[in-house]
């Protein structure tokens, strides 16, 4: 009601706040668990993450591990070269876990996300080297061929109730075909454009590794403070200001390291390789957006909101078809931008290319904490996850292990990880089936 | 007995009928909710109440009769019509998202926005001013997710949703069916501040005890008829016991 407060019988009891520390408020206001010290703060962060809401940290904690256990077992693994490769390596793993968090969110799936990735770089290449046509306007061509494959998966599962599982896998074997169709029987394209050949081969002039390493400070100062000011104008309380402080050094150590890792010179020959990878700013980028939209639009909201239970979303007035539609739209979107990636890092594009990805993708993001039951996770997760299995990838290819090795790991990782999923909802409350 | 209130009821029915096929759900039901009065709606299994709710949300229009909103006749064809005339129903199932906290639940639908983001700020207030003018205690931060709530303080977000809404009329479905005595107790007084707000409640309940706890009028359904429109002050409760089972008839005039 718009009518002022009144206060009801025995409301005069104190507040179970222990420190308001704004003054506008009436001092029996709701916490907001804004407030109180940093240490209230940080009390509280470990108590919701012993109450099952880990998000990504069982992923840092195996990302640690696993790098300290490779570095012990082979000393290759910790110089700046195989770090930079690292990033190379992730990049295209990342970028499609990303994309795959927008369905896995709404609980759906899309097994065909990989070779989207694969199909929509196919077709660059053969416009590019085929047709001539301008490298821009076929990447354009891409990325509407990604939309119109977003929409009629959409279509099928949020307009006409077909299970995503076997959309996407008849997707998953469709598009194959269009891939062999397109490029030809045991067709092998060059990628023979510099711009995106850059993506994944080309680092940035040192000085512009740290102007990136600025920029991401200067925005999270920004929008730290922003909110601060959105929040005492709307007089609720605000977090103490040294957390913003401790997360901005938390940034510039971190990121500044790598960086100044990166900025060493890690060719083995006379020829100087050192700078961040042209990689590195794009998917920070990416990240950036990307999160914005999840955490501070609506069709963010409305994707929590439907995976957690669509049939409250529904009732609360948000149009779940619509939303799950421009989930798919989004993830097939994102999935263009992984087939670049792979593209670029490749150098050629062939029928089976994005086959096998999109199962690392979806282990990526459940590794790192995005929920398969849908309505919990971030796309840092899947950044997180993504580089657990770079890691493994990377570290049991230097010791020179088989690859049937790699995969029995991976494969481990990912029904752990989904293990970890399962019991931490079951802690927080929640069903293990979906409701 | 008293005449009833001279005032406009918020909702009034008038012979309203509904059937699926050849089974006629309501048969010409009248019912009447005032602002500032709780209605308790009452009948057995089948009576024909969810029905009767469904209409009043839009979810599935009556066949014929008399809607009429303050005095006015309105159609209540769709949930949109219904939430436009702000008419909320808050159902037994709670319609919440668990992974979202008391915020972004309240506001889910219905966020505030400048320029496409989210105004996360503004919301966490109007809601912890709403929690508080109903005078909820039992909520420790407007930032808690859904899922660690109890069943009690759920259904309280629930109602401080439909509260939030500038709702007119709500209709509550069963809110106290799953709960413990003391969060009953919670509930209740939550129903009866929301009503001294100056909203018009409906209540369905099996739980007589409460009914006439809260209630200031029972209409009692049955067989898809309704039979009786009591003052809870002037009527027992075997009366209206009788009055659901059929085994007594209501004599007063209707209300």
């Amino acid at each position: 009601m718009s009518t002022p407060p009144v206060p009801g019988p025995g409301d005069s009891a104190p507040s179970t706040n222990t420190a308001v520390n704004s003054v506008n408020l009436p001092p029996t206001l709701i916490g907001t668990g804004h407030e109180g010290t940093a240490m209230d703060q940080v009390r509280g962060y470990f108590s919701r993450v012993r109450s099952g809401d880990m998000g990504s940290l069982p992923a840092l904690g195996g990302f640690v591990v696993l790098s300290i256990l490779f570095a012990f077992l082979n000393p290759y693994f910790f110089t700046t070269l195989n770090l930079a490769n690292l990033f190379q390596q992730a990049g295209t793993l990342m970028m499609l876990s990303m994309a795959l968090v927008f369905v896995i969110l709404i609980a759906e799936i899309d097994l065909s996300a990989g070779v989207t990735a694969g199909v929509t770089a196919g077709l660059f290449v053969v416009l590019v080297n085929t047709y001539q046509v301008f490298w821009v306007l076929a990447l354009a061509t891409s990325f509407v061929l990604g939309i119109a494959i977003g929409s009629l998966i959409g279509f099928f599962v949020a307009k006409i109730g077909v299970p995503s599982f076997v959309v996407t896998l008849g997707l998953f074997l469709g598009l194959q075909g269009l891939q062999l169709v397109l490029l030809g029987e045991g067709g092998l394209y060059r990628v023979e454009t510099p711009q995106i050949l850059s993506i994944m081969n080309d680092n940035m002039p040192v000085w512009a590794g740290w102007v990136m390493v600025v920029v991401v400070l200067l925005v999270t100062y920004g929008i730290g403070m922003w909110d601060r000011s959105r929040r005492k104008k709307a007089g609720v309380p605000n977090r103490p200001m040294s957390l913003l402080w401790a997360r901005l050094i938390a940034i510039a150590v971190g990121l500044g390291f790598v960086v100044y890792l990166l900025n060493e010179n890690r060719s083995r020959s006379v020829k100087v390789l050192a700078g961040v990878p042209i990689i590195i700013p794009i998917s920070i980028a990416i990240l950036f957006i990307g999160t914005t939209v999840l955490d501070r639009s609506k069709f963010g909201r409305y994707l929590y909101a439907v995976g957690g239970n669509p049939e409250a979303a529904r009732r609360a007035g948000v149009k779940v078809t619509q939303v799950r539609l421009f989930a798919f739209i989004t993830c097939s979107t994102l999935a263009v931008v992984s087939g670049i990636f792979d593209a670029s890092r490749i150098g050629s594009i062939d029928a089976g290319s994005g086959k096998t990805i999109v199962l690392s993708g979806v282990a990526a993001a459940v590794v790192g904490g995005v929920s398969l039951f849908g309505g919990r996770g971030r796309l840092s997760h899947a950044v997180i996850g993504a580089f657990v299995i770079a890691v493994i990838d990377n570290g049991l290819g230097l010791l020179g292990l088989p690859s049937g090795v790699n995969y029995l790991v991976t494969g481990a990782v990912l029904i752990l990880a989904a293990t970890v999923d399962a019991i931490s909802r079951n802690r927080a409350g929640g069903k293990l089936t979906r409701t | 007995m008293a005449a009833p209130i001279m005032e406009t009821p918020v909702i009034e029915l008038t012979g309203v009928t509904k059937s699926f096929g050849p089974v006629d759900v309501l048969k010409g039901v009248s019912l009447a909710a005032y602002a500032g009065k709780v209605t308790a709606l009452v009948g057995d299994n089948g009576a024909g109440k969810s029905t009767l709710i469904k209409g009043l949300a839009g979810v599935q229009p009556y066949d014929t009769g008399v809607i009429k909103f303050n005095g006015e006749v309105v159609s209540l064809a769709t949930p949109r019509d219904a939430s436009h005339h702000g008419i909320e129903v808050v159902y037994q199932d709670l319609a919440l998202c668990e992974n979202l906290d008391i915020v972004q639940n309240m506001f889910l639908g219905r966020e505030e926005t400048a320029g496409g983001i989210m105004e996360e700020a503004v919301m966490e207030r109007e809601a912890a001013l709403t929690l508080q003018s109903l005078s909820v205690r039992t909520v420790k931060s407007v930032r808690q997710k859904v899922s660690s709530l109890s069943g009690g303080q759920r259904q309280t977000v629930a109602i401080a949703r439909s509260v939030l809404k500038k709702a007119k009329l709500v209709i509550l479905d069963e809110p106290t069916a799953a709960l413990g005595v003391a969060q009953t107790e919670q509930v209740l007084n939550l129903v009866r501040r929301l009503a001294d707000s100056g909203v018009a409640v409906i209540i369905i309940s099996h739980n007589l005890v409460d009914v006439f706890q809260v209630a200031d009028y029972i209409s009692v359904l049955y067989l898809g008829q309704m039979v009786a429109n009591v003052e809870t002050s002037e009527t027992t409760n075997n009366d209206v016991i009788g009055y659901i089972t059929g085994s007594k008839t209501y004599t007063g005039e209707s209300l």
